[in-house]
């Protein structure tokens, strides 16, 4: 070791730190593409950040100036549509990332004990991503943000005796104006992002403390070498970054792709109605939101009353949070448990389905679609403490597999 | 439940017509044939700066960027497509119709154009410029079949001819019907342009930075396989 690093290691632990989340963490060997999204999520938030210090550094925050100057970013500044295109894109693509992460912890038992806490954490990064997400596409003020943001915060009017002085209180006044956006832009840049950012470092340091699952749902740390380290482990340095740099090709690939060839994705990305500038005098026929929230969104339509559509709609977002402790099997993996399987797929198969009806124009011919989608969704979680115990599982083997 | 079916009809019909036909199926919406190129963009603007920019502006388009992204030279630009109003090379593009006094003359200003092909769509908007015809019981003659009781008149009418209710044709343009087609079509191009005009940027640029990234892409695969071949080893 050079003098430089003695120095260093004295005051800060970096080779310590190294050897315990890199080079000396010992990875299962059999990861597939589904173990991609996590490094690529930790990638978007960088892409996040940087491109949002961009888009910050032109943007006023006021109800005459917000949608004239984000289309100032879109028109007159160098490079202006590139950055605002991979803010907008990126979210897209890391709420595909956030759900591909999330199916691949439930399909192999990732959020099982010992890893609650990795998956506790990690759900409510993915609540402060949906709350950021909102709040930060209010920000353009198109028509768009302007009604999303007025039929959101109306659903905080629903709290019981305080719910009025809240709705007030989060929009800054009686209505949507600069105050909201005001607001909206500290939560999204400020307070917001940094507990993203606090909540990701913890759901990583939670992870390596215990460790990561594989596809096959085994423990490693139980087969061991005469070294002491995990026969089916490698060290996550340097063959999974190098690994992930790979991943990050080809996402980086798709993600320019996206960029440069469909930057709206034929209005799924990208509303039509963001490109009207916001106007209480219109009314939006078709306010819909973003494809990642609209599941929530077609579950709260799908019960014809105000508050118990709320209370749905509450349910099914807090309900996952319960998940480690709903599952009563002791394997993990869905490889060895084809009824545990088939349900996650229904279940996820419903979720998609919500995602599309939601969308849709609240017309009754989807009304019965909704209220299936809702049913076999949120069904997954009440069968779940039941079909766990009874269901038949495979052998599962010793080692890795794959 | 289908009682509430023709309430939402017409509750999204009164909104905007165009879409609720759109549901319904009844509009047969055309598709503008052309190739979204500069040229076609460059004879939309002209025809769009003859016939349209009295009433409406593109304000988020500057006139230099004529020049800068499509190559059209800088005294044409200011010859054909400024208006002498005071328009500047540098500035917007902003009609010279006071916005009260047009709201006086049409019941409501005409609209700002800049972002009305992402908002509504290329071929609403071709489908629009194409189906006006004659009817005497509105204020300016001119009603649309996609936009009933629309505030615009057929100010392309001397153009591609003025056709009754029905259809039928009442005087004939001065355009033949398919060049009076490629004219509209060549306005729809200007309108996609000016609602996104980093495309032709965006195009110019796509393949180098997808092919450098497949470049990495491709390296980083070597360099993985090089690192995990000792694995493969190892058993």
């Amino acid at each position: 070791m050079s003098r430089f690093s003695v120095w260093i290691n004295k005051r800060l632990p970096l080779d310590e730190t190294v050897k315990e989340h890199l080079t000396e963490y010992f990875a299962p060997r059999n990861f597939n593409i589904l173990y991609y999204a996590g490094s690529l999520l930790l990638l978007m938030i960088v892409i996040q950040l940087v491109s949002g210090f961009f888009l910050l550094s032109h943007y006023d925050p006021t109800s005459q100036g917000a949608f004239e100057s984000v289309q100032g970013i879109m028109y007159d500044t160098k490079w202006g549509w590139l950055i605002r295109y991979m803010h907008v894109d990126g979210v897209s693509l890391m709420f595909i990332l956030l759900y591909a992460h999330m199916f691949r912890g439930l399909l192999y038992g990732s959020h099982r004990a010992p890893r609650e806490l990795v998956w506790t954490i990690g759900y409510i990064i993915y609540l402060l991503m949906m709350a950021e997400a909102f709040v930060g596409y209010v920000l353009p003020f198109g028509n768009l943000s302007y009604w999303a943001g007025e039929v959101i915060t109306s659903i905080i009017h629903a709290v019981p005796v305080i719910g009025p002085p809240l709705t007030t209180l989060a929009r800054g006044g009686p209505g949507i104006g600069t105050a909201t956006l005001q607001r909206f832009l500290a939560l999204h840049v400020v307070l917001f992002f940094l507990i993203i950012l606090a909540a990701i470092a913890m759901h990583i340091v939670a992870l390596h403390r215990v460790g990561s699952n594989n596809p096959d749902g085994i423990d490693i740390k139980k087969n061991k070498g005469a070294d002491g380290k995990p026969l089916d482990g490698i060290p996550f340095h340097p063959y999974y970054t190098v690994k992930d740099l790979f991943g990050v090709g080809v996402f980086l690939t798709i993600f320019v792709t996206i960029i440069f060839y469909a930057p709206t994705m034929h209005g799924i990305f990208m509303e039509r109605t963001t490109f009207l500038a916001a106007n209480p005098m219109v009314s939006l026929p078709d306010v819909t939101p973003p494809w990642y929230l609209s599941p929530y969104y077609a579950m709260l339509r799908a019960v014809p009353n105000k508050y118990y559509g709320i209370a749905i709609m509450i349910t099914s977002v807090l309900l996952p949070f319960l998940l480690p402790w709903l599952d009563r099997n002791p394997v993990r993996s869905s490889r060895y448990r084809p009824v545990y399987k088939t349900m996650l797929i229904v279940a996820g198969v419903s979720f998609i389905t919500l995602a599309w009806v939601g969308e849709q124009p609240p017309l009754p011919k989807y009304f019965m679609i909704e209220r299936v989608a809702t049913a076999l969704y949120l069904g997954f979680y009440i069968l779940l403490p039941i079909m766990s115990r009874i269901e038949p599982t495979r052998p599962v083997p010793e080692r890795v597999t794959g | 439940m289908s009682r509430y079916r023709y309430v939402w009809f017409l509750l999204v019909s009164m909104l905007v017509p165009g879409l609720a036909f759109a549901a319904g199926d009844t509009v047969h919406w055309m598709t503008p044939h052309y190739t979204f190129n500069r040229t076609t963009v460059i004879a939309g603007a002209r025809y769009f700066a003859d016939h349209c920019m009295a009433c409406h502006s593109v304000s988020s388009l500057r006139y230099e960027y004529l020049t800068a992204d499509l190559g059209m030279p800088k005294k044409e630009v200011k010859k054909d497509i400024m208006l002498p109003n005071g328009a500047a090379f540098k500035k917007t593009i902003v009609s010279p119709m006071p916005p009260d006094m047009a709201a006086k003359w049409f019941g409501k200003p005409p609209p700002d154009l800049s972002h009305m092909d992402r908002y509504l769509g290329s071929k609403f908007i071709y489908t629009y410029l194409l189906s006006f015809y004659w009817d005497p019981a509105r204020p300016s003659g001119w009603n649309n079949y996609v936009f009933p009781m629309v505030a615009m008149p057929n100010v392309l009418a001397p153009w591609g001819g003025t056709v009754g209710p029905k259809g039928q044709v009442i005087y004939p343009g001065k355009l033949s019907p398919a060049e009076y087609h490629k004219k509209v079509a060549d306005v729809v191009a200007f309108l996609r342009y000016a609602s996104d005009p980093s495309y032709f940027k965006r195009m110019a640029l796509g393949p180098y930075v997808i092919g450098i990234l497949l470049l990495f892409t491709i390296l980083a695969y070597l360099l993985k396989t090089a690192y995990w071949i000792d694995l493969k080893k190892k058993g």
